[in-house]
């Protein structure tokens, strides 16, 4: 399957918008300096960037899962199918179709994998037969988990219970998915299976997704749109195939030529400017 | 030789040669043991989803009966009464979640311990104010509960099973089982668990942990109500029952905070072994008097040995 596939007809529609967003923690850490990003209907939109860049708080923000993390978001504001969301909660947000997959998998470890996956459906109110069919469902696209149904999670393997968050996520219905870090800690061959799931979710379920990696590499081959943040800021943004092909993006990301420069902080400015007045 | 023979012989000699004495005190310490089980319960359930040791759980037990005793006094009837007092424990949970842990949301867990502390006083409080603080007799008979006793004879003795009793074992099995099928066969249950579990994950599926919480409260208040009418109908309603529930925190170092097939287990260990020991080594050696600290003495034991209780969850970790 090539890029060009994946995207869907172009309906030019945006699902998620996040508009200059600053997030404060604990009243007085800044960590995101004026955030926006755009997600179109069908996308896969990657957010890249180092450690500490801002791409989980960005993600929570979306989420509303910053509370529990005593951050909150300042300014800006974040639009989800055109509603205003960030005042939210994670739960009314969840019926609303948009549901986080945290970092470091979560998975619930006392309860077995299908309860997990169970838990997913604790906002729909469709009824037990529609659940069952869907749960039928995520079984044919992680075949593994099917398997290991009667497992307790917590001793599951690490692709299994990444494999889990993504399924109990699925199970809420949702129309977006915000998915943090799916590679952490998993085996190339790994992460390319689950890389390839989530391309499948987007082109046969329709489902968008906003996805924070470190492993540029990966993410900018299965997504359509990338951006860059570096300390809190969007620095640079562009179509994947761009991205991979810019000669900066190469040298500090992929790891590929450049002799001593590190980051974009030594080099231009870009839209970095530009955004912060916006 | 003496003292041994009172600690290792005598004992055992009189277990053998008066059974019906030594099966009474099973009985009696199996049905203190399920009200002990019942009241662990009630902060298992608690903790397990919120962290909080809930030191109000006590004075729950003498609210909820105090309030379905005070309900009756006004002149409604007693089924109704039970009714409004359920409704008034749903009220209790909602406040507390309302006025309470919503904005206690990432403090520290001794921030909340306090807090229930101070829930215990404003119980207490609104108890006398409404009810007034003398000791009342449980409506007994106007919930249809069994009163008077059957003997048993048995090795040549009688063994006395007050009816009573039998309906608290009862009644503890059955609300126990309740618990069971919803922790385990329910959309909400299972929701319980997975809080338990991870707060955080919890959240980002959109489980409200505001909803989580007042159903909880709700459950450790139905618990609550049903230990209290049922060890107020063996003494009286009044404030001094609270002392009892805190006989729940030996059963909970026992069975372990966060399991509550531990907090049964552990409950009817207390209740056994503290009328035993009583009885057969307490008021020879020591003169009676012990079952108000035996339980504690027990518990210590365990810290020492095993802190994470018979069946405290292990964490489980990959490697």
């Amino acid at each position: 399957m090539t890029l060009a596939e994946n995207i869907k007809p172009a309906t030019g529609e945006t699902i998620l918008s996040v508009n200059n967003i600053e997030v404060i923690y604990n009243h007085v850490i800044l960590v995101l300096k004026g955030v926006s990003l755009n997600v179109p209907r069908g996308a896969i939109v990657a957010l890249l960037g180092a450690n500490g860049a801002g791409k989980t708080t960005t993600l929570r923000a979306v989420s509303n899962l910053l509370r529990g993390q005593r951050g909150e978001v300042t300014k800006g504001n974040i639009e989800f199918n055109g509603e205003q969301v960030q005042s939210l909660t994670p739960n009314e947000l969840v019926r609303r179709g948009c549901i986080q997959v945290m970092e470091g998998r979560h998975c619930f470890g006392h309860l077995t994998i299908e309860e997990n996956l169970l838990t997913g459906a604790y906002t729909r109110q469709d009824g037990g037969a529609a659940v069952k069919d869907h749960l039928d469902l995520v079984y044919q696209y992680f075949p593994r988990l099917k398997e290991r149904r009667k497992s307790q999670a917590g001793y599951t393997s690490g692709g299994e219970q990444q494999m889990c968050a993504i399924g109990r996520a699925l199970m809420s219905k949702p129309s977006m998915i915000l998915l943090d870090e799916p590679s952490m800690g998993l085996a190339p061959q790994l992460v390319e299976e689950i890389f390839d799931i989530v391309r499948d979710l987007n082109s046969q379920e329709g489902v968008s997704f906003l996805l924070a990696e470190q492993n540029t590499n990966i993410a900018l081959k299965y997504a359509t749109y990338g951006y860059i943040l570096e300390s809190g800021r969007v620095v640079m943004d562009g179509v994947a195939k761009e991205l991979r092909e810019n000669e900066d993006v190469k040298e500090f990301y992929l790891g590929v030529g450049g002799e001593g420069r590190k980051s974009f902080r030594d080099v231009k400015h870009y839209r970095r400017r530009k955004r912060w007045l916006a | 030789m003496e003292l041994f023979n009172q600690i290792f012989v005598d004992p055992f000699v009189t277990m053998y040669e008066l059974p019906d004495l030594l099966l009474q005190t099973l009985w009696e310490g199996f049905v203190s043991g399920t009200l002990y089980s019942l009241i662990a319960l009630g902060f298992v359930l608690i903790f397990k989803a919120s962290s909080v040791f809930n030191f109000a759980q006590g004075i729950m037990v003498v609210f909820a009966a105090l309030t379905l005793v005070g309900l009756h006094e006004l002149g409604v009837p007693a089924y109704l009464a039970l009714l409004l007092t359920l409704g008034v424990m749903y009220l209790l949970a909602f406040s507390v979640e309302r006025l309470v842990l919503r904005h206690m949301v990432n403090q520290p867990d001794i921030i909340l311990f306090m807090t229930t502390i101070g829930l215990t006083f404003i119980l207490i409080g609104a108890g006398e104010l409404v009810f007034g603080g003398e000791p009342k007799a449980m409506i007994t008979e106007e919930l249809g509960l069994p009163t008077g006793s059957s003997d048993w004879d048995v090795f040549g003795g009688i063994v006395i099973f007050q009816h009573i009793d039998i309906a608290a074992a009862v009644i503890a099995f059955l609300l126990i089982l309740g618990l069971a099928i919803f922790f385990n066969k329910t959309r909400i249950g299972r929701a319980l668990r997975a809080v338990a579990d991870d707060h955080q994950a919890a959240l980002s599926v959109g489980i409200s942990l505001n909803q989580i919480w007042v159903i909880v409260w709700f459950a450790a208040g139905i618990v609550a109500l049903a230990t209290g009418i049922m060890w107020a109908a063996k003494s009286d309603v009044s404030f001094a029952l609270q002392v009892v529930a805190l006989k729940a925190l030996p059963v909970l170092v026992l069975g372990g905070f966060t399991s509550i097939p531990g907090a049964i287990v552990g409950g009817l260990i207390i209740g056994f072994s503290e009328k035993l020991f009583d009885l057969y080594w307490g008021v020879p050696i020591l003169g009676g008097g012990t079952e108000s600290w035996f339980a504690f003495i027990v518990a210590l034991l365990f810290l020492l040995y095993r802190p994470e209780g018979l069946f405290g969850e292990k964490h489980i970790e990959r490697i």
